[in-house]
C-alpha cells in the first residue's frame, strides 16, 4: 500500500512525516523552554520583591548618581554585546567560523566587563554598610532583595560567558554547527533582556530623588 | 466479576451516604448567630453532592454489572446521545451547583469576614504563642496599653509586652488564660501572634481564623448560648500544637459583669 | 521508506557496554523510567511504614512500639513517640508521597518507559539530560532521608513548611534547624530534576513523533504527560526560588518570610520586614498545580487502560478529554488562595478564588462522567490494569466531591486543617493516583519485565485495596465533620477523645490495607523472575507500545521506523482480526 493514499476514517488527510511538524529542532526548543521557565523563576523572584517592598514602610532608596551611571555603562555594556552577540550569529550562519568565534570572544568580553563593573559596584556598596541582612538606611529586606535578584541575574551572565566560551570552542574545532551559536544566543539575549527589568525596578526605582 | 463489583461499589456507596444521612458523625450545635447560614449551606452542598455520589457510583455500579464481556461476540455501543449528553449534564448540573452555591455563600462569608463588626462589640485582645492562648480586656479605663514585644517574658507573667510604669492605659488591662464573653453580645477579637502562626477554632461558634505573625486580624461574632467551649489551635505551630487549647467560656450577662469586676479588682 | 529526511527518529547512541553503563548512568530511557520507578517505590514503602507508626501512635498512643527507639533514641524512647516526632513523621510521609512518590513514578517513572515508545520514537530528546534529571532527584531523595539519621530528625513543619516556623531555627522547635535546612535543599533539588525532566518532555512530544503520529493520534497518556510537563516546567520554576529565599532566612540572616517583633523563648528575634503570607502565596502558587501534577498522569493511565478493557475508545475521545485537560491545567494556576481562605489573607479574595476553583469542577466532572459513560455499552474485561482502573473512577469521584465543600469559603471556616480535609486529599490525589500507579503497573509490567503478574495475587491485592481505603478514608470525613483536628499527634482534649475508636478503626483498616500492598510487593518481585513469560500484546492493546517485543530492545523498534496508520484505540472494531486495528497497521478499515 503506498502510503499517500491512506487516510482516517474521519477523512483528515494523513501527515506522512518528512518534514518536522514544528520546524523547530529539539536543542532550540530545548532552550526557548528553558528561557520560559526561567522566566518565571525570575518572574517569581521579581514579584517577591515587589510583595515585600510595598509592604514595607520604609524602604531605602539609597542609590547616588555614581551607582545610576555605573548601572547605565553596564546597561550598555550588556546591549553592546547583545550586538556582537548577533553578528556572531549572522556569522556562523554564513559559514565564517573565524569571524563568528571572533564576535562571541567580543560577547564574552562584554559579559566580563559587566561582571567587574557589577562586583566593583557590590563592593561600593558593601563598604556603605549594605549586606544581606541590614544597611544603614531603612528595612533590612533592601539588602535581602538586592543582592538576590543582581545576584541571581550575575550568576546568569557568568554562566553565559562559560557557556560561550564552550561554543566558541567546540565551533571553532567543529564539534559544534552554526545552531549551536544560535541557541546560546538565544540566552544571552534573555539574560540581556532579563536585565532590562532588573535594572530600572532595582536601581532606579531605588535611586535617591535629592 | 463484573456482579462482584457492582455488590461491592453499592454497599460501599449506601453505606457510605447513609452515615452522613443519619449524622452519626456531626458537627456540634451551633452556638453563633452567623452559624445557621453556614450549617444551611453544609447541608445544601450535602445534597447536591450526595445525589452526584449516588447516581455516579450506583450508575457506575450497575454498568459494571450489565456489561461485562461475556465471550458472545455483542458489539460495543456508545452511549446514547454521545458526549454531548455528558458534557451538557456536567455544565448545567455542575454550573447550577455553583451559582447557587456561590451566591449563598457569598452572603454567609460576608457576614463573618466582610461587614465590619457593629460598633457597640466588645473588644478583647488576644494573642497566640507556642503553646497558649491569651486574652487580654481593656479594664475599665476602656483602653489597652500599648505592646512593646521587646518587654514579652512569659517568665515574669507579661504575655503581652506591655509596660505599665510608662503607659497609663496598660495599668489596668486585665490579662487571662481562658475568654469569658457575655451572651448575646457582639464581641470584637483583634488576634495577633507572638512567634509563628497559629489559629483560633471554636468547632461550636463556627469561627476559624489563623493567627498571622506580623498582622492583627480582626474577628467578629456574637454567642446565643452560654457554656463552656473548646478553643483549640488548628495550625501547626510546633510540637504542643495537639494541646495548645484555651476555653471560651459563654456567661449571662451579669455573671459576666461579676466576672470582670472580680479581675479588674484584683 | 526510509527517507532521510527521518529526523524524528535520528537520535542514536550506541548500546552501552557494562554494568555501570547499562544499569547506573544509562542514557536509555527505558532505564531511567525503571530507575524512577524504583525509586518511587523505595519512598512509597518508608513513607507507608511511617503512616503505620502514625496511625498506631493515634489509635494507641500510650503504647510502645517496639524497635522504634533504635531509629530514634530521642524520639521514641523506649518505642514510645514523642509529639514532636509524631509531626517529624507527618512530615516526612507527607513530602515523600507527594514529590517523590505522586510526582514521580506516574511521570517521571510510567512516561519516560512509555512515552518515547508511544509515540514511536528511540529515546527522548535528550537522553543526557534525562539520566541527569534522574540522579538530581535522586540525590533529593537521599536528602530528605538524610534527615532521619540526624541527631534532631526531620522537621516538624508539614509538607507545606509554614513560614515563619520553617524559617526560624531551632529556637521554634526540634529539626527545625539542619532538619529544616536540609528539607529545603532537597525539595530545591528535587525542582531541578523536575524542570530538566518537564522540558525534556515537551521536546520529545513536539519533536520526535514518529511518522503518522499526529496530535490527534497521540494515546491518552501521551497528552496527560504533555501536560503535565508543562504544568511542572511553570510550577516548579515558581517553587524553586521560594526554596532559595527560605535557605537564606536560614543561613543568610534575611527576613523574606519572617515579620518583625517575634519572641521565642522570651528571646525578640533579629528579623523584620518580612511577610508569612508571601511564602504560602509561592508555596500554593506552586502546590495547587502540583496536585494537578500528581493527579493528570493518573487520569491518562486509567483512560488508556479503561480503553483496552472496556474494547472502546473514551466517550467523546481525544478531544474531550484533552480539552478538559487542558482546562483543569490553564485553571489549576488561578485557585492557589484555596488553601489561604482562613489564612488571614485580604476576604475578598477568598470570594474571587473560589469562583475558579468551582468551575474547575465542571472539566473535572465532563471527564468522570465520560469515563462512567465508556462504561456503558462497554464488553468489559476484568482483568487487575482495568479493576485498578474502574477503582480510580470510583475514588476520583468520591474524592473529588468533598472539594466541593472545600471551595466555598464559607464551609472552609469550619473545615479548615480538619481531618475531613485530610480524608480529601488523600481520596482524590493519594489513593486515585496510587490507583493509577497500580493500575499502569500491572498493565505495563509485561512490557517492562517481559513476564506476567500473577492475576490471583492481584485481584487480592485489589479487592483489599479497594475496600480497605474506603474503611480508611470515608470515616475520616466523618470526624473531620465532628470538628477532629489535623496535625495532632494525640487525642486529648475532652471533645476528641469520644473519636478515639473510630481512630482504632482507621488503623485496623490501615493495617489490613497495608497487608495487601506487601502482596503486592511480594507479586512484583516474585513475577519478575517467575511469572509467566508474556506476549507482545497480552492486553489486545493497539498503541505502539505493543506492537515491540516485551521486552522491548534497546532501541525500542529493532531499527524498524514505525508509520502510524490510525488513531490510537480502534477497539472493538467489527470486521478486524481480533477485534482491532493496531495503530501501526496498514489494513484499511471496513467502513472507513
Ligand atoms: C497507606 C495509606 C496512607 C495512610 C494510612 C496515611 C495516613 C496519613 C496520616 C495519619 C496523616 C496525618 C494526618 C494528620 O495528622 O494531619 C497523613 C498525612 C498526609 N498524607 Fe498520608 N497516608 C497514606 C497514604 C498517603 C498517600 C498515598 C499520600 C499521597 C498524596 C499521602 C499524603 C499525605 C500528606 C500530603 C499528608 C499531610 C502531611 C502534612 O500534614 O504535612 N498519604 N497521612
Ligand atoms: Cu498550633
Ligand atoms: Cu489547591
Amino acid at each position: 500500500m503506498s502510503e499517500s493514499d491512506i487516510t482516517l476514517k474521519s477523512g483528515r488527510a494523513d501527515w506522512l512525516g518528512g518534514e518536522l511538524p514544528y520546524a523547530i529542532p529539539s536543542k532550540k526548543l530545548g532552550m526557548w523552554l528553558f528561557i520560559v521557565s526561567d522566566s518565571i523563576t525570575f518572574g517569581a523572584v521579581l514579584v517577591c520583591y515587589a510583595y515585600l517592598r510595598l509592604a514595607s514602610p520604609n524602604w531605602p532608596t539609597p542609590f547616588r548618581l555614581s551607582s545610576i551611571v555605573n548601572g547605565a555603562i553596564m546597561t550598555f555594556v550588556l546591549l553592546s554585546s547583545s550586538v556582537t552577540m548577533v553578528a556572531a550569529v549572522e556569522a556562523a550562519k554564513h559559514g565564517r567560523i573565524a569571524a563568528s568565534v571572533r564576535w562571541l570572544s567580543a560577547t564574552m568580553l562584554g559579559g566580563v566587563v559587566f561582571d567587574i563593573l557589577h562586583i566593583r559596584e557590590w563592593l561600593g556598596l558593601i563598604h556603605e554598610g549594605l549586606r544581606l541582612y541590614q544597611n544603614p538606611w531603612g528595612s533590612s529586606l533592601f539588602g535581602a532583595a538586592f543582592f538576590t535578584l543582581t545576584g541571581l541575574h550575575m550568576t546568569h551572565v557568568t554562566v553565559g560567558v562559560i557557556y560561550l566560551g564552550i561554543v566558541a570552542i567546540g565551533f571553532r574545532r567543529g564539534k559544534f554547527t552554526s545552531d549551536d551559536v544560535e541557541i546560546s544566543g538565544l540566552y544571552w539575549h534573555f539574560v540581556d533582556l532579563v536585565w532590562m527589568f532588573v535594572f530600572p525596578l532595582v536601581y532606579l526605582l531605588s535611586a535617591r530623588m535629592h | 466479576m463484573g456482579k462482584f463489583f457492582a455488590i461491592v461499589l453499592t454497599v460501599i456507596t449506601l453505606v457510605s451516604a447513609s452515615i452522613f444521612a443519619m449524622h452519626i458523625w456531626w458537627m456540634p450545635v451551633d452556638i453563633s448567630v452567623h452559624g445557621p447560614a453556614l450549617d444551611k449551606q453544609f447541608g445544601e452542598t450535602l445534597m447536591g453532592t450526595g445525589f452526584g455520589f449516588l447516581v455516579a457510583q450506583l450508575s457506575l455500579a450497575y454498568f459494571l454489572w450489565k456489561f461485562a464481556d461475556k465471550g458472545d461476540g455483542r458489539k460495543v455501543r456508545e452511549f446514547p446521545g454521545g458526549p454531548k449528553v455528558t458534557i451538557i449534564t456536567a455544565v448545567v448540573l455542575v454550573g447550577l451547583e455553583i451559582l447557587a452555591l456561590s451566591f449563598v455563600g457569598q452572603k454567609a462569608w460576608a457576614s463573618v469576614n466582610l461587614d465590619p463588626a457593629p460598633p457597640n462589640a466588645m473588644h478583647i485582645d488576644v494573642q497566640a504563642e507556642q503553646f497558649a492562648f491569651y486574652f487580654r480586656y481593656a479594664g475599665p479605663d476602656g483602653q489597652f496599653g500599648a505592646v512593646h514585644p521587646e518587654k514579652i517574658s512569659d517568665g515574669n507573667g507579661n504575655y503581652f509586652g506591655l509596660d505599665p510604669e510608662n503607659d497609663i492605659p496598660a495599668r489596668d488591662d486585665i490579662v487571662v488564660g481562658s475568654l469569658t464573653i457575655p451572651v448575646n453580645q457582639p464581641i470584637l477579637l483583634t488576634i495577633h501572634s507572638k512567634d509563628v502562626g497559629h489559629s483560633f477554632y471554636v468547632r461550636e461558634l463556627r469561627i476559624q481564623q489563623d493567627f498571622v505573625p506580623g498582622i492583627v486580624i480582626p474577628v467578629h461574632f456574637t454567642a446565643t448560648q452560654t457554656g463552656k467551649f473548646e478553643i483549640v489551635c488548628t495550625q501547626l505551630c510546633g510540637l504542643g500544637h495537639y494541646n495548645m487549647k484555651a476555653y471560651l467560656e459563654v456567661l449571662p450577662q451579669d455573671q459576666f459583669d461579676q466576672w470582670l469586676k472580680a479581675q479588674a479588682g484584683q | 521508506m526510509h527517507d532521510t529526511s527521518d529526523q524524528a527518529a535520528v537520535h542514536h547512541h550506541a548500546p552501552p557496554k557494562g554494568f555501570l553503563w547499562t544499569h547506573v548512568f544509562s542514557l536509555d530511557h527505558k532505564v531511567i523510567g525503571k530507575q524512577y520507578y524504583f525509586l518511587s517505590l523505595a519512598a512509597v514503602v518508608i513513607g507507608m511504614v511511617l503512616s503505620w507508626i502514625m496511625r498506631f501512635h493515634l489509635a494507641w498512643a500510650a503504647a510502645a512500639i517496639p524497635g522504634l527507639q533504635h531509629l530514634s533514641q530521642v524520639g521514641a524512647p523506649g518505642g514510645i513517640i514523642t509529639p514532636e516526632y509524631y509531626l517529624s513523621l507527618l512530615t516526612l510521609h507527607g513530602t515523600l508521597m507527594v514529590f517523590f512518590v505522586l510526582t514521580t513514578a506516574p511521570q517521571a517513572g510510567f512516561g519516560n518507559y512509555f512515552l518515547p515508545i508511544q509515540i514511536g520514537a528511540e529515546d527522548m530528546a535528550f537522553p543526557r539530560l534525562n539520566m541527569l534529571s534522574f540522579w538530581v532527584t535522586f540525590v533529593g531523595f537521599v536528602t530528605l532521608v538524610s534527615t532521619l539519621f540526624i541527631s534532631d530528625g526531620p522537621p516538624i513543619s508539614g509538607w507545606t513548611a509554614y513560614a515563619p516556623l520553617s524559617a526560624l531555627g531551632n529556637d521554634a522547635g526540634p529539626g527545625l534547624g539542619r532538619g529544616q535546612i536540609l528539607w529545603v535543599i532537597s525539595i530545591g533539588i528535587f525542582c531541578i530534576g523536575s524542570l530538566l525532566g518537564a522540558l525534556n518532555f515537551i521536546a520529545t512530544t513536539l519533536d520526535l513523533r514518529c511518522k503518522g503520529m499526529t496530535l490527534a493520534r497521540m494515546p491518552y497518556t501521551v497528552w496527560a504527560w504533555f501536560i503535565t510537563a508543562v504544568l511542572g516546567l511553570l510550577a516548579f520554576a515558581v517553587l524553586l526560588p521560594a526554596c532559595v529565599l527560605l535557605v537564606l532566612d536560614h543561613v543568610g540572616g534575611t527576613s523574606f518570610f519572617i515579620p518583625g517583633g517575634l519572641v521565642l523563648s522570651d528571646k525578640l528575634q533579629p528579623h523584620s520586614g518580612g511577610s508569612t503570607l508571601l511564602w504560602q502565596h509561592m508555596f500554593w502558587f506552586f502546590g495547587h498545580p502540583e496536585v494537578y501534577i500528581a493527579i493528570i498522569p493518573g487520569i491518562g493511565i486509567t483512560s488508556h487502560i479503561l480503553a483496552s478493557t472496556a474494547r472502546k475508545p473514551l466517550l467523546g475521545g481525544s478531544r474531550v478529554l484533552v480539552g478538559c485537560m487542558v482546562a483543569i491545567a490553564f485553571l489549576s494556576f488561578t485557585v492557589w488562595g484555596h488553601h489561604m481562605f482562613i489564612s488571614g489573607m485580604n476576604p475578598f479574595s477568598s470570594l474571587l478564588f473560589s469562583v475558579p476553583t468551582l468551575i474547575i469542577t465542571i472539566p473535572a466532572s465532563i471527564i468522570s462522567l465520560n469515563w462512567i459513560a465508556t462504561v456503558f455499552g462497554a464488553r468489559l474485561r476484568f482483568h487487575t490494569p482495568g479493576l485498578f482502573a474502574i477503582g480510580f473512577i470510583s475514588v476520583f469521584v468520591t474524592g473529588g466531591l468533598s472539594g466541593f465543600f472545600l471551595a466555598q469559603p464559607s464551609l472552609d471556616i469550619y473545615l479548615h486543617a480538619t481531618y475531613f480535609v485530610v480524608g480529601h486529599f488523600h481520596m482524590v490525589m493519594g489513593v486515585a493516583a496510587i490507583f493509577g500507579m497500580f493500575a499502569g503497573t500491572y498493565f505495563w509490567f509485561p512490557k517492562m519485565f517481559g513476564r506476567m503478574m500473577n492475576e490471583t495475587m492481584g485481584k487480592i491485592h485489589f479487592w483489599v485495596t479497594f475496600i480497605g481505603v474506603y474503611c480508611i478514608f470515608m470515616p475520616m470525613h466523618y470526624i473531620g465533620l465532628a470538628g477532629n483536628v489535623r496535625r495532632y499527634s494525640a487525642f486529648v482534649d475532652d471533645y476528641l477523645i469520644p473519636l478515639i475508636p473510630v481512630h482504632k478503626f482507621i488503623t485496623i483498616a490501615a493495617f489490613v490495607t497495608g497487608a495487601a500492598q506487601l502482596l503486592f510487593l511480594f507479586n512484583l518481585f516474585w513475577s519478575m523472575y517467575r511469572g509467566k513469560k508474556a506476549e507482545e500484546n497480552p492486553w489486545d492493546s493497539t498503541t505502539l507500545e505493543w506492537t515491540i517485543p516485551s521486552p522491548p530492545p534497546f532501541d525500542n523498534f529493532g531499527g524498524r521506523h514505525p508509520i502510524v496508520y490510525h488513531d490510537p484505540y480502534e477497539l472493538g472494531v467489527e470486521g478486524a482480526k481480533g477485534d482491532y486495528v493496531m495503530q501501526d497497521s496498514p489494513e484499511k478499515l471496513a467502513q472507513s
